[in-house]
């Protein structure tokens, strides 16, 4: 296994996982220390690095592993996940440093001759371990009205639309709502009122839907001093993103709408 | 494979890590750096040159202080403070509006740096010589 210094958090894979044919062949293992920001407000008011070493495989994520450390080791560790295979955005956490989905990160992309470091999701308070409180999220999400506004009469059918207006905002609606985009926002992280990236996102969603009336409404919402324009293009949202939504020309395009509109 | 000995920088007790953003995120921090330095020269600035009005010999004699080698070289510091601030405020906004800047701020940002590299060179080495040369 080699390893180097700085390796990306989801580089090429340095695992070699041998030539097996069949589906017989045995499943590579190899250890993994497991390093992770604990909190646990009733012993302590201070956070804390624990660490653990575990013997996993090379089809594993980070998630099998805290799962091993919380059912066989620790089971005080405490991190949400649902689904576990990267739909339901529940277990966003920063992985050596990043914002990833612990269920889409596999071990072996990682560089494993140094401990992995795992920690809850900047900029939202932690409630405990990997758990952070996602209202203020969630209400900056509400406030952009994110459901379909048409003031037209009800149809009896479905409301058409072409593939080519159903195309301008296919990127946004790819979003699971995980936070790893606004709690990658080092402006949202000193600033908590700015509606962050998640919410422009899914305000996009419906402002370049064809099908919805309410676009100015919610141009004039993110038209603010907290809204697009807190934007500071750092890019850390388009890259921490699990679905790869190219977040920060989401918002560009909402910013260009915004000027658009008032002129 | 080593452990449960931390070899890395945050000890058991220790602050949480850096967020490892890339390039965006650093040129943003240079960004606001050199932003909040050129305003604080501003500040200076402006006082230093109000000085004119309260009295002439006041203001040459401020002046005349920043006549050293520390000052010449705070002054290359300076050009180069604005001449990034510059380049990387025209990428920002092609960025936000121009249809391929956020797909091409990397390469956006890497002509920032080459521009400002090719600015400041070129002025340092003119303003060295008039200022340390003697001349």
């Amino acid at each position: 296994m080699s390893t180097t210094a700085t390796e990306p958090a989801e580089g090429p894979s340095k695992v070699d996982l041998g030539a097996q044919g069949g589906g017989t062949g045995e499943i590579p293992s190899f250890d993994v220390t497991l390093k992770v920001r604990r909190y646990l407000p009733e012993t302590s008011e201070d956070a804390y690095w624990d660490e653990w070493t575990v013997t996993m495989y090379g089809t594993d994520r980070v998630l099998d592993a805290l799962h091993k450390v919380k059912w066989d080791i620790d089971g005080t560790l405490s991190f949400r996940r649902s689904c576990a295979h990267g739909v339901c955005g529940s277990d966003a956490m920063r992985i050596n440093g990043r914002n990833r989905l612990a269920c889409k990160t596999l071990l072996k992309d990682l560089d494993l001759s140094k401990p992995i470091l795992v920690e809850p999701i900047k900029g939202l308070p932690v409630e405990k371990d990997l758990i952070v409180d996602m209202d203020p999220f969630f209400q900056s999400y509400r406030e952009i009205m994110p459901f379909l506004i048409n003031k037209g009469p009800e149809p009896t059918k479905e409301r058409l639309q072409s593939a080519e207006e159903r195309e301008r905002f296919d990127d946004t609606t790819k979003c699971i709502l995980c936070a790893a985009c606004t709690s990658s926002c080092p402006v949202f992280w000193t600033d908590g009122q700015y509606f962050g990236p998640a919410a422009i996102v899914n305000a996009h969603r419906f402002i370049f839907d064809s099908r919805d009336d309410a676009g100015d409404m919610r141009l004039e919402i993110l038209n603010d001093k907290e809204g697009v324009w807190r934007c500071r293009t750092t890019f850390n949202c388009s890259e921490a993103c699990p679905r790869g939504i190219q977040v920060t020309k989401a918002i560009a395009e909402v910013k260009q709408a915004v000027l658009a509109g008032s002129f | 494979m080593s452990t449960a000995t931390s070899a890395q920088a945050p000890a058991k007790s220790g602050r949480g890590t850096l967020y490892r953003g890339n390039e965006g995120q650093w040129s943003w921090v240079i960004h606001r750096i050199t932003g909040v330095a050129i305003f604080f020269f501003l500040l200076v600035h402006v006082l230093d040159t109000s000085l004119v009005r309260v009295s002439p010999e006041a203001y040459n004699a401020v002046l005349g202080t920043y006549k050293n080698p520390l000052m010449a070289v705070g002054e290359v510091g300076l050009v180069a403070a604005i001449v990034y601030h510059a380049f990387n405020g025209l990428r920002i906004i092609l960025v936000d509006f121009w249809k391929g800047g956020t797909k091409h701020h990397k390469k956006m940002l890497w002509a920032v740096v080459a521009l400002s590299v090719v600015t400041v060179g070129a002025f340092a080495i003119r303003h060295l010589m008039l200022a340390l040369g003697g001349h």
